[in-house]
């Protein structure tokens, strides 16, 4: 298959599903469970690929994810709440310090920024650190900064522990969608890129790549900044889906439901972090929602079935994932046009067992 | 392999949401928005109790004309603000007429939005916070709030104990227990009071320093506006350390995982509350029987039948919003919020009937109760009302 | 005097929450010290233990209840890791990780099934669980026995692995886990000992905890577990002294922090310390200092 082809394919193949979401918005009612699970997976989506670039490609292992959501969300709903409803929201604050509103799209870069800069300030220090060290460390600070932002003396600009409510957010499912996409693209062309290239070395031996003349301060700076940022454009896009957010949802909990999501998939693959994310949102605030519910078939009252039950399946089926695919969903390869042509006509078996369908 | 598993379960998805047809003829649900667990865990299963007996009491009501099955259509918010916007959304693509909840403001405020963009009425059974109600037209509550919660706790701690200092103790990030410790604040400094405030983290089961503090600084009286769950431990560590300041705390504190937790100890405990158990005899009485019929009845209601403020409250949503349907003539959600307005009934907790301006119930009562360490029941003090 | 029943309430509730934390961390250290693994269920398991505690208490009186708990917490973590951890002894550490994050998050969620999200309230144990007064101070007898009990159990420890035959196998394995197998050191049957001491200890502390934090809910033991963990870090991971000596340090600051009125940074603060402490001497106060193999 040649280059163009493959490449109009995919292109089709992401208009067609763009499409059908167009389609499916107009057919559905809005309200529908679908475009819900569909937004927020979108939303997953970003973050768990953002992630993935720290500990999938770079090799970082940090868990300071929830923390730079938690500073996007702020971002974004502190700027964009208008300000005559400031009042009302900032009810014990008299209004809060803030006597402005941005436009929604420009707040998401602004909270992609400042979590890039928080995550700039906070990689001088931890970024030194190794492997575990670095992944507690940075949990460290996603703690701190929670604790920060419900701190009474900054309520002015935070609402302190309050929520923020009543900014303006986008309804469609296909803004989520296209979002996201443009956002999980900027990622790929940056590991395709001569950094993604060093990001890798890194990942596969420090020591090698510092001797191959790789900066690896420098590097591990870049890879974390601008992973923290995605993770502050998926936190304004979080604060846009939910309506109303609040400091205290951004727990070390979320961090490692990001981080599942990441492994399921399969960790240095872009596509599998998509996928695991769709699934991972769909199954667990959605279809196995039956299981909390008594439910009797023909006089027969299912056992076990109850409020919580839900949440046992659902994590029994993620540790059978864990222990028996220990590569996730998709490994290290990634989904591709190339992939399933090749697939379909036989070709290029050999190939791909080298990993053509990869990057 | 592993694609294959993919695919099916995207087809299998995409399956149930064209198979969701609309509910059948004859059937109104209403949805039953409230947390079963997490921290508010314990008062939302009470609180679906009072509503689940209401249920059983009227599973049936007439609409235009029309006898309708009523079905309770109930999903755990899981307390968290993040969780309950997903849980709403299934209540709003279920197609419910009406929405009962939740326990907890924070969550009824997360969900509020999503209620409105559904076109689904909710009606708050014990949110408390002024925020749920303001600024829209849709959630409507049948409880007081907490700007006069916490008037009617400042007046009774300078009355009742002659207080002039207070400690007061809330959590970090719960936006009921910040806003009620404000209104409290701010009444009690008006009264000429003083204010000693302390904070404590999620996860925090160590209250040691706080009463220490509150000793320290020679408070008159101890006001933790927390859910039950943070409750229990701060009982327990009040006693162990001998604290001898009155307790007070808001409608959560009104559960029997207090007076559990207060039995046979040497703690003074005032909350102040919906209900008042003796309030109404009848239903008393059905609502005992009703819990004690059932082990996972028992079992929600903390394994023994005292009636929940909470569960009067549940009682009374449930008709209100019968009574909404009525007026209505119709499921539709967007006539049923249009009646709410106009709704009055008469509950077991007193008279409902909302305001016309945010749909909060017009309430210028709340009981306050002592928990009684020896019987383990609640005692009645007074009635307290504030002249506006 | 005055100045004394005024502030010992704080430090006495601090060393005693430190000598809590101290007996979780010592399973985090001795852990990671051969398996490089951030076992992050143990947390969990204390949890475990604290629920066990309460149901079996309503069915047997509490001098056989208590070593119910001991033995069924010993199982649970012997258990855990034989189904959890050993399938992935080859695979990348991130894997074993991820697993133990797996299974903090089935025992929250199984204990979240089981009580149905409401509060247990932890039983009272006779003798321990009383209240009363030193210094002027009132309090429970557990938050005086608990410092004296964490010496005289970590003792025991060092000696058992500075003495025994499985103690000097514990310390080859973490010195060289590849080494010592080649040694002849049945590998498997060490770090089982390593998560049943673990386990036995996160029990004992979860006995001394909820008698005096009595709610016992399925996220209580998150908390307690992070903190021991940066406790074990702090302290240098890998050295039990070390992991001691840091829990007595921020259980004691937690509440010196709090008793100053700087309640709502009581839990950043403990993550402030360690980052600090990270940053001027990344292995921990009493770690020894790792070399990367080329």
């Amino acid at each position: 298959m040649k280059k163009q082809t493959e490449a109009f394919v995919s292109v089709a193949l992401i208009a067609a599903l763009l499409i059908v979401l167009f389609v499916l918005e107009r057919v559905i009612p809005s309200t529908s469970m679908l475009f819900t699970v569909l937004k927020k997976g979108a939303i997953y989506a970003l973050v768990a690929v953002s992630m993935n670039l720290l500990n999938g490609f770079t090799g970082l292992f940090s868990l300071g994810q929830a923390g730079f959501m938690l500073v996007g969300a702020y971002t974004y709903g502190v700027l964009t709440i208008p300000v005559d409803q400031r009042a009302n929201v900032y009810m014990y604050y008299d209004g809060g310090l803030i006597q402005f509103a941005l436009h929604p799209i420009l707040a998401i870069v602004i909270a992609g920024i400042i979590a890039g800069i928080f995550a700039y300030l906070i990689g001088l220090p931890v970024l030194r650190l190794k492997s575990d060290y670095l992944a507690i460390a940075t949990l460290g600070f996603a703690e701190i900064i929670r604790a920060v932002f419900q701190w009474d003396k900054l309520g002015p600009l935070t609402n302190g522990s309050n929520l923020l409510r009543n900014y303006p957010s986008y309804k469609s499912v296909l803004f989520y969608f296209a979002a996201s996409g443009v956002c999980i693209a900027l990622i790929v062309l940056l590991i395709n890129s001569t950094y993604g290239r060093a990001f890798k070395a890194i990942r596969d031996d420090e020591v090698a790549a510092e001797a191959m003349g790789i900066n690896l301060a420098h590097h591990k700076r870049i890879a974390f900044v601008v992973s923290s940022f995605f993770a502050g454009v998926s936190g304004a896009l979080l604060a846009m889906y939910q309506t109303s957010i609040q400091a205290s949802m951004f727990k070390s909990a979320m961090t490692y439901e990001i981080l599942l999501i990441v492994v399921i998939g399969g960790i240095g693959s872009i596509t599998g972090s998509c996928i695991s994310s769709f699934l991972f949102i769909i199954l667990s605030e959605w279809l196995l929602r039956f299981l909390d519910s008594e439910l009797v078939i023909g006089g027969f009252k299912v056992p076990l079935l109850r409020s919580g039950f839900r949440k046992v399946v659902f994590s029994i089926i993620i540790m059978i994932i864990v222990l028996f695919f220990r590569q996730g969903i998709m490994g290290t390869k990634e989904f591709s046009v190339r992939g399933i042509y090749n697939r379909i006509t036989g070709k290029g078996r050999k190939a791909q067992k080298g990993g053509a369908a990869d990057e | 392999m592993k694609k294959k598993i993919v695919s099916a379960l995207m087809a299998v998805s995409m399956a149930a949401v064209v198979m969701a047809v609309p509910a059948m003829a004859d059937t109104v649900k209403i949805g039953v928005y409230e947390p079963a667990s997490g921290d508010n865990g314990a008062g939302g299963k009470q609180e679906v109790l009072g509503m689940q007996y209401a249920h059983s009491m009227t599973p049936t009501v007439e609409i235009g004309g029309v006898t309708y099955d009523v079905e309770l259509d109930i999903v755990d918010n899981e307390s968290s603000n993040d969780k309950g916007p997903s849980a709403a959304s299934k209540l709003v693509s279920d197609g419910v007429s009406v929405v009962l909840g939740s326990y907890g403001s924070g969550v009824s405020i997360a969900a509020s939005d999503i209620f409105k963009d559904g076109g689904v009425p909710a009606i708050g059974v014990t949110c408390t916070n002024p925020q749920v109600t303001q600024g829209n037209t849709h959630y409507f509550r049948i409880c007081f709030l907490d700007p006069f919660q916490g008037t009617v706790l400042a007046n009774f701690a300078s009355e009742t104990f002659g207080a002039k200092k207070a400690y007061v103790l809330t959590k970090l990030g719960d936006d009921y227990s910040t806003g009620l410790g404000f209104y409290f604040t701010k009444a009690f400094e008006e009264l000429g009071g003083e204010v000693v405030k302390g904070e404590f983290p999620e996860g925090n089961s160590d209250f040691t320093s706080y009463i220490t503090d509150a000793k320290n600084e020679g408070c008159d009286v101890f006001f933790t506006p927390t859910s039950t769950e943070a409750a229990a431990n701060e009982i327990e560590q009040a006693a162990a350390q001998g604290l001898t300041i009155p307790l007070l705390a808001g409608d959560t504190w009104d559960s029997n995982v207090i007076l559990n937790a207060a039995e046979g100890k040497d703690v003074q405990i005032y909350v102040t509350t919906f209900y008042q158990e003796g309030g109404n005899p009848e239903f008393d009485e059905g609502i005992k029987e009703f819990i004690n019929s059932d082990s996972t009845n028992l079992a929600n209601n903390g394994n023994d039948d005292t009636v929940a403020a909470v569960s009067a409250m549940g009682y009374d949503a449930y008709y209100t919003a019968l009574e909404a349907l009525k007026a209505a003539g119709s499921t539709d959600p967007a006539a049923v919020n249009e009646a709410l307005w106009g709704v009055t009934y008469d509950g077991v907790s007193g008279h409902i009937e909302f305001d016309q301006e945010n749909g909060d119930a017009i309430r210028n009562s709340a009981f306050v109760k002592v928990a009684n360490t020896e019987s383990g029941a609640w005692d009645f003090v007074s009635e307290q009302t504030i002249s506006e | 005097m005055d100045w004394l029943s005024k502030n010992l309430p704080y430090l006495m509730a601090g060393i005693s929450v430190g000598g809590q934390y101290a007996l979780i961390a010592i399973g985090y250290t001795m852990v990671y010290g051969i398996l490089r693994l951030i076992n992050f269920a143990h947390g969990d398991i204390f949890m475990v233990a604290g629920l066990v505690m309460v149901y079996a208490s309503t069915v047997m009186p509490v001098y056989l209840a208590i070593p119910l708990v001991l033995v069924v917490t010993v199982v649970i973590g012997f258990v855990v890791e034989r189904v959890a951890y050993k399938p992935l002894r080859s695979a990348p550490r991130m894997s074993v990780m991820i697993s133990a994050i797996g299974v903090s998050y089935l025992l929250q969620n199984l204990a979240l099934y089981v009580t149905g999200g409401l509060a247990q309230q932890y039983p009272a144990i006779p003798w321990i669980s009383d209240t009363i007064t030193v210094f002027g101070v009132t309090t429970k007898r557990v938050t005086v026995i608990t410092p004296p009990l964490v010496i005289v159990l970590v003792a025991a420890l060092v000696m058992l692995i500075q003495k025994t035959k499985i103690g000097m196998a514990m310390r080859a394995a973490s010195k060289d886990f590849e080494t010592s197998q080649l040694m002849g050191i049945r590998i498997n049957s060490v770090i089982s000992m390593t998560f049943i001491i673990g386990s036995f200890l996160a029990a004992v502390g979860s006995l001394l905890f909820f008698s005096n934090y009595t709610g016992v809910t399925p996220t209580v033991g998150a908390m307690p577990g992070l903190k021991a963990f940066v406790a074990a870090v702090f302290g240098g991971i890998g050295s039990i002294p070390g992991a001691v000596i840091g829990a007595f340090i921020i259980g004691i600051s937690e509440n010196i922090i709090k008793g100053l009125g700087w309640t709502t940074f009581s839990d950043a603060f403990t993550f402030a310390l360690l980052i600090v402490v990270l940053i001027f001497k990344p292995t921990g106060l009493f770690g020894e200092a790792a070399n990367d193999k080329v």
